[in-house]
């Protein structure tokens, strides 16, 4: 088993004949993913990598079955694609789509909590690489070959940092159960614990790594939810040591605003819920290898 | 993005929020012409920059007469204003904003922020007002009142009247500080800010409510739906360099180390940071290239870090996803041979490519140093930098 994708899992792309969109999806589909449809509006009827593309979600739904989707819509309109997917009955959504205003993103959650539990839509993203269960089926924009099929369960804000991770887990011949990014956005889908949950109760997953960074509430949330309710052992390793106060590294959601938002403070928390801290970036698989022993 | 005061107390004007008489000038004697059309006989002569502090800072003048604020501002226009949220080296006063001075009985705290924990906006008040909102949590947290917006059906008057109450403010106020607080609201709500601070809202003797310092933030993802928010935007108020990254696609942080970084991806660039501060150096800056990078954004990249006199030595390292480790390389090579450094430059490949990227690299007959992981990426450039300072220390002393 996997958390949120497995081999067998109807996929739809939502903007699926941008250039990017389009690549990323010959890449999903050639690591063996079930792609069975796209949505672009006002380009119903056509064909696009192979699969047939619709106006609208639900149409994609009622045809094709789907039940997870992958947004690659511009910032603009990305968040009324992920409401039209939630609204659709898909079950899980990807949105790799950066730059979406975030007050566009509370009303997609505030959307999303218009349906009763066991029909809400799960979001991760936005501003994420995605979403991969290795040697099953990938919903993002990795490069699938640095992953290897194993019991580790991986969350991280940061894409790039995610890879290091998967690389670094790769060279010692350990893989992943499912790899999840809930990208760098300060409102996002997900959060650490809402992903910890999941990979809690996955029988697959045999530990995780969390990759947080500076900035906002979450990793401080997770280390809480972490004490009471998981009893997986977690690795952990917070960016942004080195980082200022006050200013914005990149992600938007990368600003220390708040007691417990530096790295070093998340890294103070983290530990005292038990938490087996990777003290810097390089080390992450090796120590992940020594918890596991 | 950041706006100045004046333009921060003329949006919230146009929603309802009161706010003293004042006018912008540009030089002095505009500045003592715009308090005789004012009228009144005490001004608050106000330094425009984007940053807090400024009273503290000698930015915030209360003047008699013409002479003196003419005697004021012409100390003020020009001047590097350096505040505890502007850093060392400042930032320059270009604008002043007069003000007619209010009688004022009392100062309130009144912030909205974008809260990540909710995921709502929250309003943040205190009858602490004038002190830092960070002073007042650490001095008098019991003072500061909460309440979150259900975003579904906007900030409701009850909110607003329950806030008003908690404050202390006379019954007969009240109305005014519902038409305040709601203001603010749609003002963030309308124009995606991420932040609207009055600091401090001030009751007067004679029974108005006024905004009399006004900060706001805006969402830079939402600005393509607000071009009049965005020619706000003042670009003496931003480092040239950030500005220049921001213009051409980068993200890009100055910092006061010495080894330049160029990354890929917001997270792995501080990691990048962190490993290289834990190897023994000090980056120079955070440089995040984005998804998708060209050989000429890549360029544009390693001229922008090399435009910082203090890089001794520059980092690059990519984990290719949605990147070409090939492209990058190509960036490298072209930019090296065009533009030659006299500074050790480690390159670390990883991902998309990588073994296209790393011949291009090898066949560039260019002194780069390579580094297959992130641990030996960090060492080699720390050590690159420490051997080529040492050189170069030896041969002054030569």
């Amino acid at each position: 088993m996997s958390i949120f994708l497995d081999s067998d899992t109807p996929v739809i792309v939502q903007g699926i004949t941008g250039k990017m969109a389009r690549f990323h999806t010959k890449e999903m589909i050639e690591y063996g993913t079930n792609v069975v449809g796209g949505v672009v509006p006002g380009k119903g009827g056509e064909t696009c990598e192979g699969v047939p593309v619709f106006n609208t979600v639900k149409e994609a739904v009622e045809a094709t079955g789907a039940q997870a989707s992958l947004v690659f819509v511009p910032p603009p309109s990305a968040a009324d694609s992920i409401m039209e997917a939630a609204d659709a009955g898909i079950r899980y959504c990807v949105c790799i789509t950066d730059g979406i205003p975030a007050q566009d993103m509370i009303r997609v959650k505030r959307y999303m909590y218009r349906y009763p539990k066991e029909r809400r839509m799960v979001l991760t993203g936005p501003n994420c690489a995605g979403t991969i269960s290795p040697g099953k089926a990938m919903l993002g924009i990795m490069p699938g070959h640095i992953y290897l099929q194993g019991n580790v369960g991986i969350i991280g804000r940061s894409g790039t940092l995610g890879y290091e991770a998967a690389a670094q887990l790769k060279e010692r011949g350990l893989g992943v159960s499912t790899s999840v990014g809930i990208g760098g956005d300060p409102i996002n889908g997900s959060s650490f614990r809402d992903v910890l949950e999941e990979f809690e109760n996955d029988p697959d997953t045999h530990i995780i790594c969390m990759i947080g960074e500076i900035g906002g509430p979450q990793e401080a949330e997770a280390a809480d939810y972490i004490r009471d309710h998981v009893t997986k052992p977690v690795v952990a390793y917070i960016a942004g040591l080195t980082a200022p106060k006050g200013r914005t590294m990149g992600h938007a959601g990368a600003i220390i605003s708040a007691f417990g938002e530096s790295a070093s403070e998340k890294v103070e928390i983290l530990t005292a819920a038990g938490v087996t801290i990777a003290e810097n970036p390089a080390v992450i698989g090796e120590t992940i290898a020594r918890v596991m022993r | 993005m950041d706006i100045h005061e004046y333009q921060a107390k003329e949006i919230l004007s146009n929603f309802g929020v009161g706010i003293a008489q004042g006018a912008l000038a540009y030089s002095p004697e505009q500045a003592a012409y715009r308090a005789r059309e004012l009228g009144g006989e005490r001004w608050v002569v106000k330094a425009q920059v984007h940053a807090g502090g400024r009273g503290k800072a000698g930015g915030v003048k209360i003047c008699n007469s013409d002479s003196e604020i003419r005697a004021v501002t012409e100390e003020m226009f020009g001047q590097k204003l350096v505040t505890h949220q502007t850093g060392p080296e400042g930032k320059g006063i270009y604008r002043v904003y007069v003000e007619a001075a209010v009688p004022i009985a009392r100062e309130i705290y009144l912030g909205f922020v974008l809260d990540r924990g909710s995921q709502r906006v929250m309003i943040v008040a205190s009858g602490e007002g004038g002190m830092e909102i960070e002073e007042i949590s650490a001095e008098r947290p019991d003072s500061i009142v909460r309440a979150t917006v259900e975003p579904a059906v906007g900030l409701q008057e009850f909110q607003c009247r329950e806030i008003a109450f908690a404050l202390g403010i006379e019954p007969k106020l009240i109305q005014q500080m519902v038409r305040t607080l709601k203001g603010c609201y749609r003002a963030f709500r309308e124009l995606d800010a991420t932040m609207v601070e009055i600091n401090p809202l001030v009751i007067t003797s004679d029974e108005r409510i006024l905004a009399l310092d006004a900060k706001m933030t805006f969402d830079n993802n939402a600005l393509f739906r607000h071009p009049q928010v965005a020619e706000l935007r003042d670009k003496s108020q931003e480092d040239p360099r950030e500005s220049r990254a921001a213009d051409g696609g980068l993200s890009y942080v100055g910092l006061d180390g010495n080894i330049g970084c160029i990354v890929n991806g917001a997270g792995l660039a501080m990691a990048t940071m962190d490993t290289i501060k834990l190897a023994g150096g000090e980056p120079a800056n955070f440089l995040d290239i984005g998804g998708g990078a060209t050989p000429e954004r890549v360029a544009k990249a390693f001229r922008l870090v090399m435009s910082d006199k203090n890089v001794q030595a520059v980092l690059v390292n990519i984990f290719a996803g949605i990147n070409r480790c090939d492209w990058v390389a190509e960036g490298v090579v072209k930019v090296l041979r065009e533009n030659p450094v006299d500074v050790p430059v480690v390159v670390r490949l990883a991902g998309t490519n990588v073994e296209e990227g790393q011949k291009i690299i090898a066949q560039s007959g260019l002194p780069l140093i390579r580094a297959t992981t992130l641990n030996e990426a960090a060492e080699r450039v720390v050590a690159a930098w420490r051997a080529d300072t040492n050189s170069n220390t030896n041969l002054k002393a030569v």
